[in-house]
């Protein structure tokens, strides 16, 4: 946590020492804790060291001490629960997007409920229920979809009329609003205290508690944590976990070895009133207006409303800097539009007194999702941090999963869209985060619509071909800092400008994409898919072979020149990874794993390869320009191309050869396409990128060529029931459960990681299936369009949720991919999952409320594969991804 | 007689111009941002004219302010040719002997300045065959020079200021076949024009003056409040040195009729001038010319009368000085000004006006509820209030405008009266002269990524 001692909030246990942000070594006045005592002196060694006694440092403390690890140490540079978690405004709220951060709240919500009962520590905690409004149709489509998560996770919520709202808040002004979400078991806290109390409960289990040290940095020894330096001493560790809010990007960089922490401050404002005359009861539902961007909650008889203006003001961005320290004040010109939004909301405040406006920063990440995990380059280097304003309600459940990261290796939960690992060095960039949070801030307000792209940062980077696809009225999305063309405006065709475009129905880019996957199917297009992580792996002997057999689960052994399709398996049998393997001699293997896949993928190779000179692993993401030559007509096109023989005979599906295309030599060219359609992959050095791309657009013109983005690749993978890791597959998916056993080789004559999982389920079966659902009377044109996260039920009751969704231009339906759960209708026990089982019901999709039936399906629809060209190609595979 | 605010406004702007210098890839690599200009007639026509290039074929931006006197045409003259002689000065000789050829041989030519022009500021399309003759020969002989030194920045502004008033003056004694443009090349050289011209490349700002406009950088303290920093000094009776070297250039005998009542020769108030070749030429010289020339010239009677005590002509020099500046981090930005700016109001005061207005930020104390009893309903309209205050501060989108709305419009508090403004802005042609001065802005802002 901070340095920050703001003003005094009364339901804040300590006494302040400073009115105003100060240096701590000015305020050495020493105020007894109610936590612990002060210990003299620092430990010389422990297992755990934490840094940050905020929210995030005491939850992860609590729960590893609850976990039976006691030998741990937390470090506070000013006191606990004195930063950003004193003034955070204490709302816990489930209301989330992402399942994950749903999850998360919910226990959250749980754990503080009894945190009271169990520490003795008084949390403030009252279950008022939360009431988010819309005053929009679309904003109420938006909170629906919430509310059809949070009913399937056994968290009562329903949507409410403007009337019911009246009755549930007396002061509020319903006449703009068209609806909202009521959630009776949201609650309010004291954060500073659950924090207290969180630390207070993990003391008594053995946890030392430090105030007062600050942290200079972390030691690291061959790529290990091996302790930490601070201003009262070193401590030897094995674990370190950097909890230090806003402070955690500077931390990470204080030592030799930099650990990337993608985030960054902006200075948040809410403000505090006296009572009313008629003081507001304490058990009166928060109020969350959206589109008026502002929260309100009683708080001491009056209230406490804040929010998150259009025009953020990021902090810090040179680090910590003591004038900017000082400036934090009110800011209340800055305030203003939100206090119209509050007035407007409730215009009986008008009388009611002002106490202050508290200005507290806070921090936020580039893709408005929180930090966690273990670093990629520093192993035992544990982060949490990052919340986006939603730290007391992510508190206890991603302390929870941190501690069970660090005890187990991994968390209970797949926590890919919060891992660390999903960002690189490139997301470091101070400019490219000021920029960023600036977008990001607002977005916490913003309507959450399908496809959204982030506006700032953008354009880093990109394929060789950026401008020449760009003229030709490409858009693009970003994926991982890559620039991706998402379709082709025709000539003198007009899309929506951005904010008219958004939309939960059909978008206006429909016809668009519809023309480039009819090309697909018809013709020949080419698809830019450049970003695309690319490893190269390869040793003197046999160590790059004998490796790559243990960490894969399909046989490597193959002749040079195949392709093979494979898991990166965890120990449980999940996907790590999902890669297409290239064996391009004896000894040497070229690997393709999707975008985002490129700082874990390396973490976790490395991590598990042995340390061997004679092996070697490059990454040459950035060496190549990847072209998918796709449809029909793609082996006429190649022919024209090169003098080598490309023919169903002598080149037959999944394999691989370097040739000439056009002028230019040592092409990568593979008979693989990512969508099951007939084509090729055209792996170009990048300095020929561009004279490739103009010999295949000229050749091709005779075959009807055209570019083609990713919306038509989705469209097309999707119909042929291809799953995509990081969408559909996750590290708790195995093989097994996604009908891959044919990428299993469990007798492939070596041991390798996951096999024991698999053989496992292979016995007993699977508990859940992946499923394609075609929906039967979803009207395209006029129906809220599917995206993901939708609940499935079969014969009416919850079985799970879909993981990706997209209309087939083939099928003129739309098809949704998820996973199907059998639960015990008594018990709610978990069964195993069998082909009859799926076959045998009849199901519906909710659509933000709205239940559309849906056709199941195992296997997908042969007619959509255009031809087969290998005997042993026939399984119908999803080896595909995007 | 009352104008309305959108009528005050709409003369406010009638001359507005704006430039931002384009950015590249999302970034301005120059040190300039772009710049504001405005100009507000006093006289009937306007006497100033105010001129904005950027070099082509050199790096660096050009701008200035000319104020006329005895006629528009020297002015005019000045803004039209001036930044032509300085390019030319400032180019290696490789590119001169490249100009030269493309000329012989009849192929395009370089382009050598990008104008940024209003529509309101015109060039001569008569006599632009004429002037584009005398520049060819400027740089012939530049190249026949040929010195192969690489051009400093001061020598080539004071060459050029020097080359055209003397290019000025030896195109009105040979005259022209052209009867029209006899005449015009006499009017150029028997009005005068003061020039203040500001030579922008990266960090290195060069300020050629001639005459009593003034250019003033923009200084932003630590505190964030705002101070100037002249940059020329006034070629006028009140600057000691001025009034110094005109006496040190004649004989003792003239010291006390050179200068009266704060006048050149009792007649001219500023000491440096392009034209004005009343008080360059001898007076047979004038005689000849004025004689014959055409008979407009020779019915004026300023043009025939010689000035008292004209002795040891020449009296008056174009001849500017410059002073170079390094711009750093705290420079925000540079006013060029006709006098009928500097007459109203003090720098100190234009650097804090220009300053808050491109900070956006005026320093209105930052509102502190403290322990002081405020409602959500009172802070509420307060706010509104303070924006409704600072939106009226934006309805200029224009430095110079803004600028200019203050100069005429300023009470005795120092805030724009709307009622002042409209008064002095309504009056009649005859009598606006007797109040204000034509005045002429530029302000150019800096780019503090690149200092």
């Amino acid at each position: 946590a901070a340095r920050m001692l703001l003003r005094l909030l009364s339901d804040v246990r300590w006494r302040a020492a400073n009115p105003k942000w100060r240096r701590m070594t000015c305020s050495r006045r020493s105020t007894s804790s109610t936590a612990e005592p002060h210990p003299v002196s620092l430990p010389a060694q422990a297992q755990v060291v934490i840094c940050g006694g905020g929210i995030m440092g005491t939850s992860v403390a609590y729960h590893l001490s609850k976990m039976g690890w006691k030998d741990i140490v937390l470090l506070e540079q000013g006191r606990l629960a004195a930063g950003t978690t004193r003034f955070c405004a204490g709302i816990v709220s489930t209301a989330r997007h992402a399942s994950i951060e749903l999850k998360m709240a919910d226990y959250s919500n749980k754990l503080y409920q009894q945190l009271e009962q169990e520490t003795g520590v008084k949390t403030g905690y009252m279950k008022t229920g939360s009431v988010s409004l819309a005053q929009t149709q679309d904003r109420l489509i938006s909170l629906k979809r919430i509310a059809s998560s949070l009913n399937v996770m056994g968290i009562p919520c329903e949507i409410i009329t403007p009337k019911q709202v009246a009755q549930l808040h007396p002061l509020i002004n319903i006449h703009d609003l068209v609806g909202a979400m009521y959630v009776p078991e949201d609650a309010l806290v004291s954060s500073a205290n659950v924090s207290l109390a969180l630390a207070t409960a993990a003391s008594r289990n053995g946890v030392q508690i430090h105030e007062r040290t600050s942290v200079s940095h972390v030691s690291v020894q061959k790529g290990r944590v091996t302790g930490v330096e601070t201003d009262r001493g070193q401590i030897q560790c094995q674990y370190f976990v950097n909890c230090a809010g806003q402070w955690a990007y500077e931390l990470g960089h204080s030592g030799e070895e930099p650990v990337n922490i993608p985030l960054h401050a902006c200075e948040h404002f809410y403000l505090l009133t006296h009572p009313l005359k008629e003081p507001l009861a304490s058990n009166l539902p928060t109020i969350v207006d959206p589109d008026g961007r502002i929260y309100i909650r009683n708080w001491q008889g009056g209230i406490l409303s804040g929010g998150f203006e259009k025009n953020p003001k990021p902090l810090f961005t040179e680090g910590r800097n003591q004038l900017e320290i000082q400036n934090l004040q009110e800011d209340w010109d800055h305030f203003e539009p939100l206090l119209s939004a509050l007035l407007r909301r409730m215009p009986d405040l008008e009388t009611l007194q002002i106490m202050q406006l508290v200005n507290c920063p806070e921090s936020f990440t580039p893709d408005m999702r929180c930090i966690m995990g273990e670093s990629p380059t520093v192993r035992g280097y544990f982060v949490l941090a990052g919340m986006n304003s939603a730290g007391i309600s992510y508190g206890g459940g991603a302390g929870k999963y941190l501690a069970e990261w660090i005890v187990n290796g991994y968390p209970s939960e797949n926590v890919w869209p919060l891992d660390l690992k999903r960002f690189g060095t490139l997301q470091s960039s101070r400019t490219f985060l000021r920029h960023r949070v600036m977008e990001v801030m607002p977005l916490m307000c913003d309507l959450k619509v399908p496809r959204w792209d982030f506006q700032t940062g953008r354009q880093l980077r990109t394929s060789p071909l950026y401008d020449r696809l760009d003229a030709q009225g490409a858009r693009w999305m970003e994926k991982h800092g890559f620039e991706r063309v998402k379709y082709f405006v025709p000539p003198g065709r007009d899309l929506l400008d951005l904010d008219q475009s958004k939309t939960f129905y059909k978008p206006d880019w429909f016809d668009i994409v519809g023309s480039e996957v009819k090309c697909c199917k018809e013709a020949v297009c080419v698809i830019d898919m450049s970003s695309f992580t690319k490893f190269e792996i390869s040793s003197t002997g046999d160590q790059a072979l004998e490796s790559l057999q243990y960490l894969f689960s399909n046989d490597l052994d193959v002749p040079v020149g195949h392709v093979v399709h494979t898991g990166m398996l965890n120990e449980k049998g999940g996907y790590e990874n999902d890669c297409s393997i290239a064996r391009l001699s004896k000894r040497s293997f070229f690997m393709i794993s999707p975008t985002d896949q490129q700082v874990h993928c390396w973490a976790w190779l490395k991590n598990r390869l042995p340390d061997d000179s004679n092996l070697t692993m490059e990454d040459v993401t950035w060496k190549y320009t990847a072209l998918n030559l796709i449809g029909p007509r793609a082996v006429d096109v190649l022919s024209e191309l090169s003098y080598a023989p490309i023919t169903p005979e002598h080149f037959p599906s999944l394999f691989c050869k370097e040739m000439s295309v056009g002028y230019a030599n040592g092409i990568r060219v593979m008979s693989i396409t990512h969508t099951g359609e007939p084509g090729f992959m055209l792996y170009i050095p990048i300095e020929y990128a561009l004279h490739v791309y103009n010999e295949v657009m000229n050749m091709g013109q005779k075959y009807g060529i055209r570019n083609a983005g990713y919306y038509a690749l989705r469209s097309l993978r999707i119909e042929k029931f291809f799953a995509f890791w990081g969408q559909d597959l996750d590290a708790f998916t195995t093989p097994m459960e996604c009908g891959r056993e044919f990428q299993v080789k469990l007798e492939k004559g070596m041991q390798f990681v996951g096999q024991e999982a698999l053989l496992e389920q292979k016995q007993n079966g699977v508990y859940k299936r992946f499923t394609m659902f075609i929906l039967e009377d979803h009207d395209t044109d006029t129906d809220l369009w599917p995206w993901w996260g939708e609940p499935i039920f079969r014969n009416g009751r919850y079985v799970g949720k879909t993981t990706s969704s997209a209309y087939s231009y083939t099928l003129e339906r739309h098809v949704c991919l998820g996973f199907v759960q059998h639960f015990d209708e008594k018990t709610g026990e978990e069964l195993v999952v069998t082909t009859d089982f799926i076959n045998q019901g009849e199901y519906e999709i909710d659509i933000a409320g709205q239940r559309f039936q849906a056709k199941a399906k195992l296997y997908p629809f042969s007619s959509l594969f255009a031809h087969r060209r290998r005997k042993d190609e026939v399984e119908l595979s999803g080896y595909q991804r995007e | 007689f009352y104008l309305t605010p959108p009528q005050v406004n709409s003369i406010l702007k009638a001359n507005e111009y704006s430039f931002k210098v384009p950015e590249f890839d999302g970034k301005n690599v120059s040190s300039v941002l772009g710049f504001d200009s405005n100009q507000l007639p006093a006289n009937a026509p306007i006497e100033d004219r105010r001129s904005a290039a950027t070099c082509l074929q050199t790096r660096g931006m050009l701008l200035g302010v000319f104020d006329g006197h005895a006629g528009c045409a020297c002015a005019q003259a000045v803004s039209e040719r001036l930044f032509y002689y300085i390019a030319v000065s400032l180019l290696p000789h490789e590119t001169l002997l490249e100009i030269e050829n493309a000329v012989e041989s009849g192929r395009a030519l370089l382009p050598i300045l990008q104008w940024h022009k209003h529509p309101n500021d015109y060039f001569s399309k008569e006599a632009s065959k004429l002037y584009f003759n005398s520049l060819r020969t400027y740089w012939q002989e530049l190249i026949d020079l040929n010195s192969g030194e690489t051009t400093d920045v001061k020598e080539a502004l004071i060459n050029a200021f020097k080359r055209l008033d003397n290019d000025i003056s030896l195109e009105a004694q040979v005259g022209d076949p052209n009867s029209f443009l006899n005449y015009l090349v006499l009017r150029v050289a028997f009005s005068g024009a003061t020039a203040c011209v500001a030579h922008v490349d990266g960090i290195d700002l060069h300020i050629a003056n001639t005459g009593d406009s003034r250019a003033m950088l923009g200084v932003q303290e630590e505190d964030g409040s705002w101070s100037a920093l002249n940059l020329s000094y006034d070629h006028n009776a009140q600057n000691e040195h001025e009034v110094e070297r005109v006496k040190m250039e004649h004989p003792k005998s003239e010291e006390k009729s050179l200068v009266k009542q704060d006048r050149l020769l009792g007649l001219l108030m500023p000491f440096r001038a392009f034209g004005d070749v009343k008080f360059k030429w001898s007076i047979e010289l004038q005689k000849r010319v004025v004689e014959s020339g055409p008979d407009q010239l020779n019915d004026n009677e300023y043009t025939k009368f010689i000035p008292p005590n004209y002795h040891t002509p020449p009296y008056l020099t174009a001849e500017p000085e410059v002073i170079h500046h390094k711009l750093r981090p705290q420079d925000k930005f540079l006013v060029l000004a006709t006098d009928g700016l500097w007459e109203t109001m003090h720098r100190q005061d234009v650097a804090r006006i220009v300053g808050e207005y491109l900070t956006g930020v005026h320093h209105q104390q930052p509102i502190a509820v403290g322990g002081y009893k405020v409602t959500l309903g009172q802070m509420h309209g307060l706010l509104t209030e303070r924006r409704a205050r600072i939106s009226s501060v934006f309805e200029d989108q224009n430095a110079a405008t803004h600028l200019i709305r203050h100069a005429v419009g300023n009470n005795e508090f120092g805030t724009v009266d709307h009622e002042r403004l409209s008064k002095m802005l309504s009056l009649p042609e005859e009598l606006a002269r007797m109040y204000r001065d034509d005045i002429t802005i530029i302000v150019v802002q800096f780019n503090s990524h690149v200092i």
